[in-house]
């Protein structure tokens, strides 16, 4: 057993971990940190997006030490400081990216990763980027406009008839 | 203008606030003060004797609490199946009992035998595998193909059922020498052989469920991830455990999806709360994602033989289908209803065919269960429709758009009695596939398929006429059906003191918004603000009944519910108006959330009048009882019928045979619509499931019976790159005729019209591309199979 500590949502945390704990598992179990969902076992579904040092990993891919010291943001930590929704979650919101909410956080973090990475990005980039989140429930399609929407880009004409 | 709240207007969902900011509250985000773990033993082997169960070491491991085999449970009774079929020389179906725990024998890969509980999570799992190393198992031969199935009696799924056949179906039987009779006479006759392949639902959230037991009271609780808390507490109560349904209380908080497969109820739910009775502790289990391919019910699974009699002109004369349809090792909660009479009965489609006849061979096999999964039936008879209606035109040289044109019902016609026993109350078929057409630009598809030829890719369009049957169900039809329990649903609105009002439905939202959706109908009616309405579901313990939310049936049966105890409520606000404003009941009138003496200017709120039905001082209780709170079952007099078209058009490229679908439109007839954000995101999300369905997934066991794709890493899942934008319609309305919201139902129709519009689309690129030797390429149409049979 090993203590680790790193800075989650601007909060600084520690516990103590197996080497084996996932980071997925220090979030959700140490922490209480539940909206990171676990959605799969081999690292395929995204539900556990969260953000390292300003990148998107699988939190369940690293283990909680190779965190120890980093600087981490979970869906808990994205709202605005009022705790209003932030950009992209309100995206979600008014175009009804989410049904069941499971793969949401993953969704959200990814998104945010994109936009940070690629302030403007086309249909068929925002669509190639979440490959590695998958949803059952949204056919992807309020989705991916969400996103287009979050990034400024004006997507009235998306699917009109 | 679009409406901005209430009955139409597309409010954003309340929901979506928790789940956004990750406080949403799943089964397995609870943690439970001296909680332990279950781990399931599941076997490695599709089929094989149980000759001893390992326990004595995995007994004495560090942590652990308490093993469970299948011999503790082999007392309690069976998870039943709630529909009794008939074969078609009138036996009973065979029911072989399915135990909590398997015992005696193990019947797929997955299938749990023994149960560890153990401190933590870690040491539950090293204790589940001792088991699973000192038990002995002795292999007998895998059954999974369901033709070798029936032609091998010796070897069988359950000892006592000799050809393994759960039963032979005929729908109608009284139809079979006349629809004989037509096909032998017929001028055409197109035949198809085809597999609706076997599909693993893949809700986000695997299955979780926490078992409580509290020793002072004798009370057990169930957390779990179901889409029916209700029916799940009466089969536990009814059949499986016997625990009094008022000492049960089942919740089923957040759920992230279900799609049918968390209808059921499912053996770790009565493992946790016996070992929560023993242990008198929290125990805890949910399943990894390889638990979920190996143990959740699976989907469709047909293989089908259709053929379409017909004039030389198209005009259908007869349909005949004769389908093996695989249950599994263990018939699941709804899995004889889904191939007969969620299938069978829409098998005239939305064509005034004279005459159909429908078998179904139902086989067991040593696979997972299959059961209903989105669409449940209907998406089988679509797709074997909608493939043969293809095939039949270009055998013959007609427009596949004409051919449909020309059979489908007019609207004229309604109500349509089929000749599968189904009476349409309502539609108009001609306009949604007059719209789809619009949409689609089809005048100008010829350049775009010139386009699409000039970088190289084949280009076709696919069409599907569909119809469903949803709401599922009026209770006296489906009891005449075999089901075992009435369907019908239930609601509670009650008003509280200060005016706010909690809505309890029978209903379960896990992904499609009842929160939300529920609470614009009740302001509606009530003229109040949506934010004054609360909606609770998913506990028993707050909710009068009800049977849940499949069959795309919330709002069309669980919603009526609460719109009826809604007008309840109405009606006694009419009373208490009355004597407070001194005036007879019958001139009280309702409008704009005031209740007020007609013809006068006296008048009180709705809110007025929620306070005084609760401090009353001088009610004449004799006629007046004090409370404002209405419940309300309802019973619908039919099921509803969505119908639409989907037109898909693809690109595919003839060197890999790849397929990209460039197009998806949809037209569809849902009745009434209450949020039209709503319908559209889940007319998407069935499409991509039957995109899915139609170009990635597939659900392969080997011939010993291992499930090869058992993962995400093996099994294809639409992902974001593999769909379009679709575009969705929905202004056909047509307003179902016999409840009082005119609504349908959307949840199902896009996963049922839309495998066929693709595989026909796949045909016709193929056509049009020179490779007329193609008729037909089962789902998934992999690129693998696209290239075969180009080259084939």
């Amino acid at each position: 057993m090993t203590k680790v500590s790193m800075t989650v949502n601007g909060k600084p945390v520690s516990g103590v971990v197996e080497g084996r704990t996932l980071l997925s598992a220090f979030l959700r179990e140490g922490l209480g940190l539940t909206g990171t969902h676990i959605g799969c076992d081999t690292s395929q579904c995204g539900a556990c997006v969260v953000h390292v040092d300003g990148r998107a990993v699988k939190s369940c891919s690293i283990f909680a030490q190779e965190a120890a010291g980093a600087t981490v943001t979970t869906i808990e930590g994205m709202a605005n400081a009022d705790g209003s929704l932030g950009a992209i979650q309100q995206a979600f919101q008014d175009h009804h990216g989410l049904q069941c909410g499971f793969c949401t956080p993953g969704m959200v973090m990814s998104s945010a990763a994109l936009l940070a990475e690629n302030p403007k990005p086309s249909e068929a980039e925002v669509r190639h980027y979440l490959e590695g989140n998958i949803c059952r429930c949204t056919g992807y399609h309020n989705i991916v406009k969400a996103v287009m929407a979050a990034s400024g880009q004006d997507v009235s004409a998306v699917a009109a008839e | 203008m679009p409406k901005d709240h209430g009955i139409g207007a597309s409010s954003k969902r309340r929901e979506d606030v928790r789940f956004l900011t990750g406080k949403g509250v799943y089964t397995d985000d609870l943690a439970l003060h001296g909680e332990v773990h279950a781990v399931m033993v599941r076997s490695t082997v599709a089929h094989g004797s149980i000759k001893a169960v390992g326990t004595a070491r995995a007994a004495g491991m560090p942590g652990v609490l308490a093993v469970f085999t299948g011999e503790d449970f082999a007392a309690v009774g069976g998870n039943p199946a709630g529909w009794l079929i008939n074969s078609r020389d009138g036996t009973p179906m065979r029911e072989p009992k399915r135990p909590v725990l398997a015992h005696g024998k193990v019947r797929h890969v997955g299938d749990a035998y023994a149960a560890v509980v153990a401190e933590t999570y870690e040491q539950a799992r090293d204790a589940a595998q001792a088991v699973s190393d000192d038990s002995e198992i002795t292999e007998l031969p895998a059954i999974v193909d369901m033709a070798a199935a029936v032609a091998n009696p010796g070897n069988r799924v359950h000892d006592e059922i000799p050809d393994n056949l759960c039963f032979d179906w005929g729908w109608i039987e009284d139809n079979r020498a006349a629809v004989d009779a037509a096909i032998k006479a017929a001028p055409h006759v197109t035949t198809l052989e085809l597999v609706n392949n076997r599909l693993v639902p893949n809700a986000m959230e695997p299955r979780a469920s926490i078992g409580e037991y509290f020793p002072g009271t004798g009370d057990y609780k169930l957390t779990t991830t179901s889409q029916n808390p209700h029916l799940t507490r009466l089969l536990i109560a009814a059949f499986v455990m016997g625990i009094p349904e008022n000492k049960l209380q089942v919740v089923a908080p957040d759920v992230g999806g279900g799609f049918g497969s968390k209808i059921y109820h499912y053996g770790e739910e009565a493992v946790v709360l016996a070992a929560a009775k023993k242990l008198a502790r929290p125990v805890r289990w949910t399943a990894e994602r390889s638990e979920s391919f190996l143990s959740d019910a699976h989907g469709r699974d047909h293989v089908t033989k259709i053929e379409l009699a017909c004039e030389k002109d198209g005009t259908f004369i007869a349909f005949r289908t004769e389908t093996l349809a695989n249950v599994g090792a263990y018939l699941s909660n709804f899995s004889t209803a889904t191939p007969t009479f969620l299938h069978g009965t829409l098998m005239a489609g939305p064509y005034k065919v004279p005459n159909v006849y429908v078998n179904v061979k139902t086989v067991f096999t040593n696979t997972a269960p299959v059961d209903a999964y989105r669409g449940a039936g209907r998406p089988e008879a679509t797709f074997s429709l909608e493939r043969v209606v293809d095939k039949m035109c270009r055998e013959l040289g007609l427009d596949p758009f004409e051919v449909r044109r020309k059979n489908l019902i007019t609207k004229d016609m309604f109500p349509y009695t089929t000749p599968v026993g189904l009476a349409y109350d309502t539609g108009d078929y001609q306009a949604t596939l007059d719209k789809a057409i619009a949409m689609a630009d089809v005048a100008g598809f010829e350049a775009r398929r010139a386009a699409s030829a000039a970088k190289g890719k084949l280009r076709g369009m696919g069409l599907s006429t569909w119809i469903e049957a949803c709401g599922i169900a009026p209770s006296h039809l489906v009891g005449v059906l075999g089901s075992r329990v009435g369907l019908y649903d239930a609601a509670t609105v009650r008003v509280n003191a200060t005016g706010s009002i909690s809505v309890m439905t029978g209903a379960h939202s896990h992904g499609q918004g009842h929160e939300t959706v529920f609470a614009q109908i009740v302001a509606d009616k009530l003229g109040i603000p949506e934010s004054s309405v609360e909606i609770v579901h998913g506990d028993t313990a707050k909710i009068p009944f009800g049977m849940g939310s499949y069959g795309s049936r919330s709002l069309a049966v669980c919603g009526v519910a609460m719109a009826k105890a809604v007008d309840k409520i109405i009606a006694k606000g009419k009373k208490i108006a009355a004597h407070m404003l001194e005036a007879a009941e019958g001139d009280i009138t309702f409008e704009d959330g005031k209740f007020a003496v007609a013809g006068t200017d006296k008048a009180k709120t709705f809110g007025e009048i929620a306070f005084s039905a609760y401090v009353p001082h001088n009610y004449p209780l004799e006629t007046l009882e004090p409370g404002l709170e209405e419940t309300s079952f309802y019973d619908p007099a039919n099921f509803t019928y969505p119908a639409g078209a989907y037109l898909c058009e693809v690109e595919v490229d003839a060197e890999t045979g790849k397929v990209d679908i460039a197009a998806f439109r949809c037209a569809d007839d849902f009745g009434n619509i209450m949020n039209p954000m709503i319908v559209e995101g889940q007319v998407h999300g069935g499409v991509g499931q039957g995109i899915g369905q139609a170009l990635l997934e597939n659900t392969h066991y080997d011939e010993n019976g291992q499930l090869l794709t058992g993962s995400f890493m093996d099994y294809a899942m639409p992902r974001a790159d593999d769909v379009p934008f679709y575009n969705v319609d929905y202004s056909c309305q047509t307003p179902c005729t016999h409840n009082p919201l005119g609504v349908k139902g959307c949840g199902e129709a896009g996963a049922i019209g839309s495998p066929p519009a693709v595989v026909n689309a796949v045909i016709d690129a193929l056509h049009r591309g020179g490779h007329s030797h193609v008729t037909h390429i089962d789902m998934p149409v992999s690129p693998s199979r696209v290239w075969s049979a180009i080259n084939g």
